[in-house]
């Protein structure tokens, strides 16, 4: 049992729902997504989706596109994502961390360094959106041995899919609340709660949903029918928008209680 | 060879479906439904009847005897997908893909494209099945391309500038697949070359075959044999793997897959995917791929926006992996040299990416004899792209 696990079995028995934030990291800058990943904690964040930049992320929409292009002008990879984890744990950071990254930086490190790294590297979970099931089965099988949480994404046009992909499943299964890339959306797809009924159904392990999600209202709709709700790009628009106050050294703690407050509101 | 791609849509290692999970089971739907219309007679009637009918097939396999005497003794045979309606080999696909999304009950289609090729094919066939168009395409194509943009939306497309990346075809082809998965339900995703996930490789390939299958047919009636050398550009491939495709077997004939080397492969730009590339995962299959050491996607550079492109086709890349097909690269300035040998020796103006080609025959002919023969894939006309020549060379030099 890892850390996420941990921390989910202690939610549920205080009948707790996680917040799951993801931020980017590297945007604006490595130093910054640390300070931002404390604030982030200290406003309630349980678990933390660390997103990895990519040149071409195709779940994403035009907001984490925005920021991936930010991180990477820094030249932030993979790499500097893991290490960002361990320095956050080292400012007292107690919550899980997930690695969200697209599958061909972590193709490029090669499986055998990725999965030492992430172990030696506080990761307790990976998302690889585009990683379907039928194509994860070596990164699975070496996700397990090390001890970490390939969490699946199921889709509302998953149906008959559903099963297969979350029968082994460790950590949680990721509902993706409507069609489409990630981005904040006033509505969702016709039967959500439905599908996540469904997905109940076929699994033990937590079930979070996520995409689109960003206002209190939406989190504290789905608190009641899943075990986390997954906030991302409405606090990646949050830190977009106060860049230049973080940029400013009279202004940093401002633009940083700014982004803890919204984030403190969603869980209200 | 003929049982390529595997169930999972793999030759070798690459292709696959890389996807997020919510088009997995619009691709199987797909594979699905192609798999049931590939069998029914009535549906390769219907492609035929259009391929001929509408857009002019077959296309002719041409001796250019001036440009095959320019070059030495070889004989250099033009196959002309160049005459094909809409001007280029995409037509070939668009059409087929076209049908197929009718006979599924899907309404509306969406295309990404370069250099608005497959988006004025693809907006073509809207227009001929009536159909609702949608057409990606980079900012910095749109410019480049001025011409097909306005063409598409004579068509009735609706063209979409992208501004994402590097705002080239790779970034037309990820907004093409976000917006698939945001309107799967009742889209059709013409995709306009032999990449993307499974099993649009494969339905590609097999709707881009007719190249090859008419050029056999052709040059064995010309020349009693088969050819020693077949040509053809390589963007993402799919002219080039139509046209090798009903060779692979024929162990006497060589083929060459020409790649953009943009102002040089030793420089930061090109897109010559195979000569500098490695393996990665791109647009949804494992293929070659521009990337840096973090798996990062590197920008492409070609003075032919048809080939400007970081990936190549997962079938491709097996076919070098197996040293079946040779892929060299070809420089932007070799191509415009090509293009106007080609339009002075035989009255021929070729797109540029078909240019490409040409020059790569221009290198090799030389060294062949008189019981030689080529056939180079001509992809695609030259018209779209007589403005952004005139910008290149400021006018043509005499």
């Amino acid at each position: 049992m890892n850390l996420m696990d941990q921390t989910f079995e202690v939610l549920k028995s205080q009948n707790r729902t996680a917040l799951i934030p993801f931020l980017t990291v590297g945007d604006p800058d490595i130093e910054t997504t640390v300070e931002i990943i404390v604030q982030l904690e200290a406003a309630g964040a349980d678990i933390l989706e660390l997103g990895v930049p990519y040149s071409d992320p195709l779940a994403d929409g035009p907001v984490i596109q925005r920021a991936s292009q930010r991180a990477l002008k820094h030249g932030v990879n993979i790499r500097t994502c893991m290490e960002t984890a361990v320095k956050a744990r080292e400012s007292g950071v107690q919550m899980p961390f997930i690695l969200f990254t697209y599958f061909n930086p972590v193709l490029q490190m090669g499986l055998d360094l990725f999965f030492k790294e992430v172990q030696t590297h506080e990761i307790s979970g990976l998302i690889i959106p585009d990683l379907p099931v039928e194509e994860s089965g070596e990164i699975r099988r070496r996700a397990d041995e090390a001890g970490v949480s390939l969490i699946p994404l199921v889709a509302p046009t998953s149906n008959e899919r559903i099963e297969k992909i979350v029968s082994n499943a460790s950590g949680f299964v990721y509902c993706v609340s409507s069609l489409g890339v990630t981005g904040e959306r006033s509505t969702f797809h016709q039967g959500v709660e439905e599908f996540i009924q469904t997905v109940k159904k076929y699994t033990n392990i937590p079930v979070a949903v996520g995409f689109g999600i960003s206002t209190h209202e939406q989190v504290a709709h789905f608190s009641q029918i899943c075990d986390g709700v997954v906030v991302g790009s409405a606090i990646v628009r949050e830190i977009e928008s106060v860049i230049p106050l973080l940029n400013d050294a009279n202004t940093r703690q401002e633009g940083l209680l700014q982004i803890r407050k919204f984030v403190a509101q969603l869980k209200a | 060879m003929t049982q390529m791609p595997d169930q999972n849509g793999r030759f070798g290692p690459f292709g696959g479906r890389f996807v997020p999970e919510t088009l997995m089971n619009a691709l199987i739907e797909l594979e699905e439904s192609y798999k049931r219309n590939a069998e029914d007679p009535s549906f390769q009637a219907e492609i035929d009847y259009l391929l001929k009918q509408y857009s002019g097939r077959e296309t002719p396999l041409y001796y250019a005897e001036r440009l095959s005497q320019h070059l030495g003794e070889a004989k250099i045979y033009l196959k002309r997908e160049d005459l094909n309606h809409t001007g280029a080999h995409k037509i070939n696909n668009a059409i087929a893909q076209g049908l197929l999304a009718k006979r599924m009950g899907k309404k509306k289609v969406i295309a990404e494209t370069g250099a608005g090729q497959h988006g004025v094919a693809t907006a073509t066939v809207a227009a001929l099945l009536g159909m609702e168009c949608k057409v990606f395409m980079g900012e910095e194509d749109t410019k480049r391309q001025a011409l097909n943009v306005f063409r598409m939306k004579l068509l009735g497309a609706e063209v979409i500038p992208v501004t994402s990346g590097s705002r080239t075809l790779k970034d037309a082809g990820n907004e093409a697949l976000r917006y698939w998965v945001s309107n799967v339900d009742d889209t059709f995703y013409i995709l306009g070359s032999a990449v993307g996930p499974h099993p649009y490789p494969m339905m590609v390939r097999n709707f881009q075959r007719v190249i090859g299958d008419e050029t056999r047919r052709q040059i064995l009636e010309l020349e009693g044999r088969l050819p020693n050398i077949l040509v053809a550009p390589v963007g993402g491939g799919s002219n080039a793997i139509g046209m090798f495709y009903p060779f692979i077997e024929d162990k006497e004939v060589a083929m060459v897959g020409v790649e953009a080397a943009g102002k040089g492969v030793d420089t930061d730009f090109h897109a010559a995917t195979m000569t500098k590339g490695t393996h990665g995962v791109f647009q949804g299959s494992m293929s070659y791929l521009l990337q840096d050491q973090h798996g990062q996607v590197i920008e492409a550079h070609s003075i032919s926006a048809g080939l400007d492109y970081p990936g190549v086709g997962p079938e491709h890349s097996y076919l070098k992996d197996i040293e079946r097909v040779k892929y060299v690269p070809i420089t932007d300035q070799e191509a415009l040299d090509a293009l106007q040998l080609l339009c002075r020796t035989e009255g021929i103006i070729p797109a540029l990416e078909s240019a490409h080609a040409v020059a790569e025959v221009i290198k090799i002919a030389p060294k062949l004899t008189k019981d030689d023969i080529i056939v180079i894939c001509l992809s695609g006309r030259g018209d779209k792209d007589v403005e952004s020549i005139m910008a290149y060379t400021g006018g043509v030099q005499s």
